[in-house]
């Protein structure tokens, strides 16, 4: 188990090989849909001008994203009406859909890792070796369990967008998640596909 | 009309945080198939004690506590008018309590509501007027993630060489496992609804899994293409989230729909593995019994 520290040198995220399991701990974002959308929208396309409280939120992401980590997760959390806050459960959500976005985003803010179940494509694998940056697996579903390696969350932006939908700013400590993707063109989920598609192919020609 | 909010709420809290034992026992058993120190292996192990703290903790098994669909079998005498509020009362409650993440967003205006309340169709809730004299509440929560990955096909297909009998129902099927990968949260549970229209398709779909796991269907054609299809599944050594390994599919289930003539449809709704669907019986006597 590599235990690794947020933020996150190049030199360690080039030391991550896909199928190594690691702990990781320090201060990372939730970020799902809505917000790799907004992201693009507003600061990297510029298709559509800030409004609200953007670029201040825009500038308090950046320091947090510089060698940071964005978390696939719409969380379960307590303590709404007391801003009290507390993660109940939070595992992943599937990260396929912000394929799109996903490289572009880690571009932008010089982030090192996505964190999300099911794995990612070819534009994101390309932007892993560019980045560098890797992605993380964790489990999904596994959500109570995992919500017990948020110890704290730090605070919240863009609640507008809803609680699963917002950008929780949370504390970790030894949060569990394994490399399926790494920052030299390896994939877990290319691999599996391949072979599985073998099997298909035989099993469909039966 | 008995008020029976608090007693939905207490099925709301045992389907999102106690997983049925059938379901975990077979995740226990898929263990053991998978290598030791393997990713496979990992997956399975954190998923036994997440199942284990959510049932201590009274927390979401997943965070994406689905979609709420509920089947209510009555007997004459009751009230669906005064159930169905009873129910969005206890969602909403749940939702207050943490049981469920908000999860109903407005899809034109992407507001979530905040409660799990939107519009007349969330949560789904379904009425059948039941000879006898006990009520059932059936409930499953049903996460995006596996949601998504469910397929529809429209028979013969071409590109997979399947035409409208059971054999063509066989190779649609693998395919739609293939396309799902690790991304429905595999191991899965599949539900089939062969014919019907592209509606009944995808509801029936859905129903068959409110049945254990191991419950074949009576016509022993349709038995044997469920044990089939759940071992061809796993031949294909997609795993559990999709990291390589022995086990995919838990569980395959299919039902049998009337067609029109000109359609044949092939229904696939895929459950993940943290598969929550829970039964509420009040009997006669008042005396209300979970499962």
């Amino acid at each position: 188990m590599r235990e690794v520290t947020i933020p996150i040198s190049d030199a360690v995220i080039r030391s991550l090989k896909v199928g190594e399991p690691a702990a990781l701990t320090g201060v990372m974002i939730t970020g799902r849909d809505t917000v790799h959308k907004w992201m693009i929208e507003t600061f990297i396309k510029k298709t559509r001008p800030p409004q609200g409280d953007d670029l201040q939120v825009y500038e308090a992401l950046k320091p947090l994203l510089d060698g940071g980590v964005i978390y696939h997760c719409g969380p379960v959390v307590s303590g709404l009406d007391t801003k009290q806050y507390k993660f109940v459960a939070a595992g992943p959500t599937t990260s396929i859909r912000e394929e799109p976005y996903q490289a572009d985003v880690m571009k932008h803010f010089n982030a090192r890792g996505v964190i999300g179940k099911g794995g990612m494509g070819a534009k994101t694998l390309k932007g892993c070796q560019e980045g560098p940056f890797v992605y993380f697996h964790a489990i999904g579903g596994a959500a109570t369990f995992i919500a017990q390696s948020v110890t704290k969350v730090l605070g919240v932006y863009k609640y507008d967008f809803g609680v699963p939908e917002a950008i929780w700013v949370i504390e970790v400590k030894d949060f569990p998640v394994v490399v399926t993707m790494d920052a030299h063109g390896q994939s877990l989920h290319e691999v599996v596909e391949k072979e599985s598609g073998k099997v298909l192919a035989e099993l469909l020609a039966k | 009309m008995r008020d029976l909010t608090n007693e939905i709420l207490e099925l709301i809290r045992r389907t999102s945080s106690d997983l049925p034992k059938d379901v975990e026992e077979r995740l226990r058993a898929a263990i053991e198939k998978e290598a030791p120190g393997s990713a496979a292996r990992g997956a399975l192990e954190t998923i036994i004690k997440n199942i284990a703290l959510s049932r201590k903790n009274s927390s979401p098994i997943c965070q994406d506590t689905g979609t709420p669909i509920f089947y209510v079998k009555y007997p004459a005498g009751w009230s669906t008018l005064q159930l169905k509020k009873q129910i969005r009362t206890a969602l909403a409650d749940a939702t207050k309590k943490s049981y469920m993440r908000p999860n109903a967003v407005d899809a034109i205006y992407d507001k979530n509501s905040g409660n799990n309340l939107g519009g007349d169709d969330f949560p789904y809730i379904h009425f059948d007027e039941v000879e006898g004299d006990e009520l059932t509440i059936e409930l499953m929560l049903k996460g995006g993630g596996c949601e998504n990955v469910g397929a529809q096909y429209s028979m013969p297909d071409n590109r997979l060489g399947a035409g409208r009998d059971l054999a063509g129902v066989r190779k649609v099927v693998l395919d739609a496992v293939h396309k799902a990968q690790g991304q429905g949260c595999a191991p899965g549970i599949l539900g089939v609804a062969i014919g019907g229209d592209r509606g009944s398709g995808y509801v029936k779909s859905k129903e068959v899994l409110y049945e254990k796991i191991g419950v074949r269907n009576p016509d022993p054609k349709l038995a044997a293409l469920e044990e089939q299809l759940t071992g061809e599944a796993n031949q294909m050594g997609i795993g559990p989230m999709g990291f390589g390994g022995q086990t995919t599919v838990i569980d395959t289930k299919i039902t049998g729909l009337h067609r029109l003539p000109a359609s044949y449809f092939v229904t696939i709704s895929y459950m993940c593995w943290a598969y929550r669907r829970r039964k509420m019986v009040v009997k006669a006597g008042g005396e209300v019994v979970y499962d």
